[in-house]
């Protein structure tokens, strides 16, 4: 298994190391001049070729490209010239705030859509079926923005029961930061305020994010429980006497969410593309809105940062779910060795 | 003279149908057999004949949309169709066709036969654990105790077979049921599984009823035989007198293509009709070399010809041209 873990990791280097060269080129062969966007409206075009010259704009692409290689190595993402700050540290504290939102919206994702897949597939083709085919339609179809306005409307402004956008109430604070996840933080601090608080404001923007994905593992699920359901050992275990529960929710369920599973690393991707577009709405303070602001304003050493950042979680996520298939399912480990 | 000890498991007048897109088809038809303590009762036919649908009426997992509109499985003199026995099919062990795909691949072989135990009979894990070691030694698993933490992909079939049986027997049942154990295995395999069966059903007293489609191991294996045509009953008794000396147009056929008889049975000119398009009266008559205009008239029931035999033909004793005995 050690082993196992070991090769998925050195098998995400190289793509990181793509992702890395790949969004380099593709933000320098983009139309428009970093140099002149740097140097602002006013500037000269003497002022803009002197800094053209000074952050090494003039030199050759493949020689701009092995500098910025060798920054990422150590770590340095250099300056935004929307704020002046170093990018890193930027996104260092707007980070957790996005991966707050988007494991949350995971595991909801994860919870209750393998929770309405296994009901849809132990009733197939009965109430409780066509309920949830009608969930993950909806799920897929409806556009995010659309429910994230329709959910404010209905929970924060006519019923009042959840606040309307932002991280935590103002007037209580953020958390003494810790890891950054205000929830966490608001535990480690002791403080069931805030903790309410920070949870009452994650709901609404978690939703949003979750459902598509929701909709996803639930028909995966649905499909996965559905073709388990037919296999001989099944129906030996049922001969055999294994309880009705038993057999849907552990000994059916485990192989099914194999598939499942892998969905729920690719859904990572669309979950943090889905962000941007919630983080958005819900003025939540993560790397989204970052990325948004980056790209309107050409803010380049900001984007290769955010992207990097985004494919190194989204390596990560993926990691976990390599690791989390082969411990359900032994042959994946066995086999690949 | 002491009273014949009851059957283990009586079959009685069984017809099930289930629903297909082209009707009701009635899989099964007046099947009628008897399992006696220590017997072991063979189930033989083609392919499509009835014999699986028969095994899952008598461990109650008929498929969706299967119904018993006639007849009574009898266990131990309990009637078991129908929901309420669930109790006593906990004596009743189930050897499966295919032990590659009958294990669960996620789960330890260990903690599925584990789990099957505990379903039959509550207690503590470690009493379970010990009584399983003793069975897997019994089944000759190489290294019970280590066996115990490996998944079934790191077995052989005839070793996950022998989980299966080990499986079967956990239940300490009264009764074993398997379904063509050994057609999924190599022959050198299949030889060891049968002699192991056969070994443990003495050891043990068992009562088995052993389906298959080959004579040959019917011959080896079984006290009994019931030849299945079509969901029907054709022939039963001994296994020696039916296959020394078959009554049956259809089992005669059969011994005859294959004198050895150790092959399957697809000598025979024409096909078994599918279920839901069966013939009226005898559902071998288009196929049988002696039908005449009655036999497409009326269903023969089985009749005991003598020692134990039934036939479902009442043309029994005609000769069957020589030409199709060559
Ligand atoms: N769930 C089902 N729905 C419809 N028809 C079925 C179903 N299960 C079995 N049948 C039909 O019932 C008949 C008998 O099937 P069964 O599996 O009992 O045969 P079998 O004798 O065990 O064959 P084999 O030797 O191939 O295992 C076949 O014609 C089959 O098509
Ligand atoms: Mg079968």
């Amino acid at each position: 298994m050690a082993a196992y873990v070991l090769r998925r990791i050195l098998l995400a280097l190289p793509a990181l190391f793509g992702l890395v060269v790949l969004s380099f080129v593709l933000v320098r062969i983009v139309p428009g001049d970093p140099a002149a966007t740097l140097a602002g409206d006013a500037a000269t075009p003497q002022q803009v070729e002197e800094i053209r010259a000074r952050y090494g704009l003039d030199r050759p692409l493949a020689e701009q490209l092995l500098v910025h290689l060798r920054q990422v190595m150590t770590g340095d993402f250099g300056r935004s010239v929307f704020s002046d700050r170093p990018v890193a540290e930027e996104i260092g504290q707007r980070l957790p705030a996005t991966l707050e939102l988007t494991f949350c919206a995971l595991a909801m994702a994860t919870v209750f859509g393998v929770g309405l897949g296994l009901a849809a597939a132990l009733d197939h083709n009965g109430p409780v079926d066509h309920l949830v085919r009608l969930l993950s339609v909806a799920g897929l179809a409806v556009a995010s923005f659309w429910l994230a306005i329709l959910l404010q409307l209905l929970f924060a402004m006519d019923l009042d029961l959840l606040p309307l956008r932002g991280r935590i109430d103002v007037e209580l604070g953020p958390p003494a930061e810790r890891t950054g996840f205000f929830l966490v933080d608001a535990l480690l601090e002791g403080r069931r305020d805030r903790f309410v608080d920070a949870l009452r404001h994650l709901v609404l923007p978690a939703v949003t994010l979750a459902l598509p994905g929701l909709a996803t593992i639930a028909r995966f699920t649905r499909s996965g429980v559905l073709e388990t359901l037919q296999k001989d050992f099944v129906l030996y275990a049922r001969a055999a006497g294994y309880g009705r529960f038993r057999l849907a929710a552990i000994y059916v369920l485990r192989n099914a969410v194999t598939a499942t599973v892998t969905q729920v690393g690719l859904l990572f991707g669309a979950l943090i593309s889905g962000a941007v577009a919630v983080e958005a709405i819900f003025d939540w303070p993560g790397i989204g809105t970052y990325a948004v602001r980056a790209i309107l304003s050409a803010d380049y050493k900001a984007l290769l940062a955010v992207t990097l950042v985004v494919g190194v979680v989204y390596a990560v996520v993926n990691v976990l779910v390599d690791v989390a298939q082969g411990l359900i399912d032994p042959r994946v480990a066995d086999t690949s060795e | 003279m002491a009273e014949p000890a009851p059957p283990t498991l009586e079959v009685s007048g069984l017809a099930v149908e289930i629903a297909t897109d082209n009707g009701l088809a009635r899989i099964l038809d007046d099947v009628a057999l008897a399992v006696a303590p220590g017997e072991i009762a063979g189930v033989v036919g083609e392919s499509g004949c009835g014999k699986s649908t028969l095994v899952r009426a008598v461990l109650g997992i008929l498929p969706r949309g299967a119904r018993v509109p006639r007849g009574a499985v009898l266990f131990q003199g309990a009637d078991i169709l129908g929901d309420g026995a669930a109790a006593a099919r906990g004596r009743i062990g189930f050897i499966p066709q295919d032990p590659y795909l009958s294990l669960n691949p996620v789960f330890r072989a260990g903690d599925q036969i584990l789990e099957i135990m505990r379903r039959h009979a509550p207690g503590r894990r470690a009493d379970h654990v010990r009584r399983l070691v003793d069975l897997l030694r019994a089944v000759q698993i190489p290294e019970p105790e280590a066996a115990l933490a490996r998944y079934p992909h790191q077995f052989s079939g005839g070793q996950r077979q022998r989980l299966l049986i080990a499986a079967a027997l956990s239940c300490d049942p009264a009764l074993v049921v398997a379904d063509e154990p050994t057609t999924a295995l190599d022959v050198t395999t299949q030889r060891e599984i049968l002699a192991l069966l056969a070994r443990l059903a003495r050891e043990r007293g068992l009562a088995m009823l052993f389906v298959t489609h080959d004579f040959g191991v019917v011959a080896g294996l079984c006290d009994s035989v019931t030849v299945l045509y079509a969901g029907r009953v054709a022939e039963a008794g001994p296994v020696r007198a039916v296959l020394d000396e078959p009554r049956h147009p259809y089992a005669r056929l059969l011994l005859a293509c294959h004198p050895d008889r150790a092959t399957d049975l697809a000598g025979i000119p024409g096909t078994v009709p599918p279920a839901t398009r069966q013939p009226a009266g005898c559902r071998f008559h288009p196929r049988c070399p002696i039908a005449v205009a009655d036999c497409a008239a009326a269903v023969p029931p089985p009749v005991a010809i003598g020692g134990g035999r039934r036939v479902a033909c009442p043309r029994h004793d005609m000769a069957l041209p020589v030409a199709e005995l060559a």
